[in-house]
């Protein structure tokens, strides 16, 4: 669903030591600069290789754990067309996991090693799916807010300089938007529907606000790699600015439905045009990181069982395709 | 239409219904759990199909009955009693080689069924087993595929297949059985013969077994009463998660 400005400067050991500028890095700076699309073939230094393996294997967790919550509710979907939505949904998360492990496999990681560094707690996912999903209306507001979040922070990523990259970005955003449509469309039948349910959907804003604003990553003054990321063209706006965006499209959204953003300092800005609001919780964002939300265990444990659950399954499919190629070379032998 | 041959076709396509519908269910249950990033992917792929399919079937029992009962009426308003789905669609998944074969007995019928249902005499039946065959044929190469798999894997997974086999084979009867009404539907043309399908099905099912190099377990007992509404207890819990929104609020529309 989302990659996330993860890169804080709490965060150690992936900033590329400082080193002298060759030729080389001079050629694909000016490659960038032209956006020409770098390709898994071409030279690149070895930072931007590293940051982007970072931040696509970061993306397709965040697609695979980002199941977890939804998935919850397929099986209590209210009725039979949001059951078939909501699975096609969850559906379609997994297909963008699988497009962006492949999108990483292009510069020199395997799958298995980045799915081990997820399930040993190494790499990071987005860290809004360590939030609950207690009610049915959390679907229609990960859809409205969560994908919305992730169609600003994505839509340029389809520009971005790394084309498997770019490529991937660009169906992912597609779908994505379409879900963004579809909980916006959920939410508004619930904002509309009996008092209980509109209850139920203010009470998702509620929960989902802030998470979704936090999407965005650490405001601009404490990302750390910001300005590099920039100059290669992985990133093209600022964490806060497209928050900005975020809000400013969102909050004449939740006028619409008649629901409240939980936000006593939300006002608008005549001047700017801009929605300003008020102060993030950083703390809780940190927290969350550090692993003490209210679910990342949960959503590690699950991924963790799935997978040594499965270990049978993949062995027998390991050896069943091990013994028909060697019947087939004793054949044609 | 006469009356009986109304209320025939009321069963008919609620059995099929709800076996799509409870087996579809079974299977979304997978969804973020599988043993590889694939088979959540197949796995959904398939629910979401049989979800589809009981919509169709679901709406057009609705229609026949005339009460004004809709798909969600139907999916969601009708307690253990009045589902009509096979057994076998209802037994829990247990591990991946118990739902591979569950998928596989099943779909090696319903690939049978829909392929001579789009031949029906009932314009409607015969449009939307057109659509499912097309669809099942993938799900029977794909359960097939990991029944071969795991029964010619590793020691571990054709222990694991065997057991589920042995355990489930005796819900297969009832995917053949006959009643009165579906008597009057084989002879106007609307349904195929069950003698048929079980004809076909065990051809299907013996090849592949074999290539699975699994014994065929031998026809014992089989259980039944899916079909009259007398259920095993794994039902009423999918039903209870199933419609528990509709039921606490009753006045909502989702």
């Amino acid at each position: 669903m989302y990659t996330q400005g993860l890169d804080s400067k709490t965060e150690h050991g992936t900033q590329p030591p400082p080193r002298l500028v060759t030729a080389e890095d001079n050629r694909f700076q000016e490659r960038v600069d032209a956006e020409e699309k770098i390709e898994p073939r071409d030279w690149m230094p070895e930072g931007y290789r590293r940051t982007l393996v970072r931040q696509i294997s970061q993306h397709a967790h965040s697609e695979i754990v980002g199941m977890l919550p939804e998935g919850n509710w397929i099986t209590r979907a209210p009725s039979l067309r949001r059951k078939v939505a909501l699975l096609a949904k969850v559906q379609d998360e997994g297909g963008h996991g699988l497009y962006l492990y492949s999108a990483a496999e292009t510069l020199g990681v395997s799958r298995d090693e980045l799915v081990e560094q997820l399930l040993s707690g190494k790499a990071k996912y987005s860290s809004i799916f360590n939030y609950p999903t207690p009610t049915w209306a959390d679907i229609g507001a990960i859809g409205w807010l969560v994908d919305g979040a992730a169609i600003m922070n994505q839509v340029p990523l389809c520009r971005c300089s790394y084309g498997p990259y770019a490529r991937a970005m660009v169906r992912i955003c597609r779908e994505e938007s379409f879900h963004q449509r579809q909980g916006y469309e959920l939410m508004l039948a619930l904002a509309t529907g009996t008092a209980e349910q509109k209850r139920m959907a203010q009470d998702a804003l509620n929960r989902w606000w802030w998470p979704a604003l936090m999407m965005f990553g650490p405001s601009d003054d404490q990302s750390a790699h910001s300005a590099q990321n920039m100059a290669w063209k992985i990133k093209r706006f600022s964490n806060d600015e497209l928050r900005q965006r975020f809000v400013d499209a969102t909050v004449p959204q939740a006028e619409f439905l008649g629901l409240t953003i939980p936000d006593p300092d939300l006002r608008l800005d005549p001047e700017s045009g801009h929605h300003r609001f008020g102060a993030i919780d950083w703390t809780e964002f940190n927290e969350i990181l550090k692993g003490n939300g209210p679910c990342n265990r949960e959503r590690i444990e699950a991924r963790r069982k799935a997978w040594d659950e499965g270990a049978w399954v993949r062995e027998a499919a390991s050896a069943h395709a091990a013994k028909r190629a060697a019947r087939a070379l004793k054949k044609a032998g | 239409m006469s009356t009986d041959r109304q209320q025939a076709l009321f069963g008919y396509a609620l059995r099929l219904g709800d076996t799509s519908l409870v087996l579809g269910h079974r299977l979304s249950e997978w969804c973020g759990h599988a043993p590889e990033l694939e088979e959540d992917i197949a796995l959904t792929n398939v629910a979401l199909d049989l979800v589809g399919h009981a919509r169709l079937l679901l709406s057009y029992a609705g229609e026949i009955e005339g009460k004004g009962r809709d798909e969600d009426r139907l999916a969601y308003r009708r307690d253990v009693f009045d589902y009509r789905n096979h057994l076998l669609a209802e037994q829990p998944n247990r591990d991946f080689g118990h739902t591979i074969v569950r998928q596989f007995l099943h779909d090696s019928w319903a690939v049978e069924l829909y392929g001579r249902l789009a031949a029906s005499a009932d314009p409607t039946l015969a449009g939307i087993a057109a659509k499912a065959v097309k669809e099942v044929r993938y799900h029977v190469r794909h359960s097939a595929d990991w029944l071969i798999r795991l029964g010619d894997g590793t020691d571990v997974s054709r222990a694991r297949v065997a057991d589920a086999l042995e355990r489930l084979w005796s819900y297969t009867g009832e995917m053949f059985e006959r009643d009165a009404a579906e008597d009057t539907l084989v002879a106007a043309g609307i349904a195929p013969d069950p003698a048929e399908l079980r004809t076909a099905w065990n051809t299907r099912v013996a090849a592949v077994l074999e290539e699975a190099t699994l014994d065929r377990p031998t026809d014992g007992w089989m259980q039944k009463g899916g079909r009259r509404g007398e259920h095993s207890e794994h039902l009423g819990y999918l039903l209870a998660e199933m419609q528990f929104l509709p039921r606490a609020y009753p006045d909502a529309v989702w």
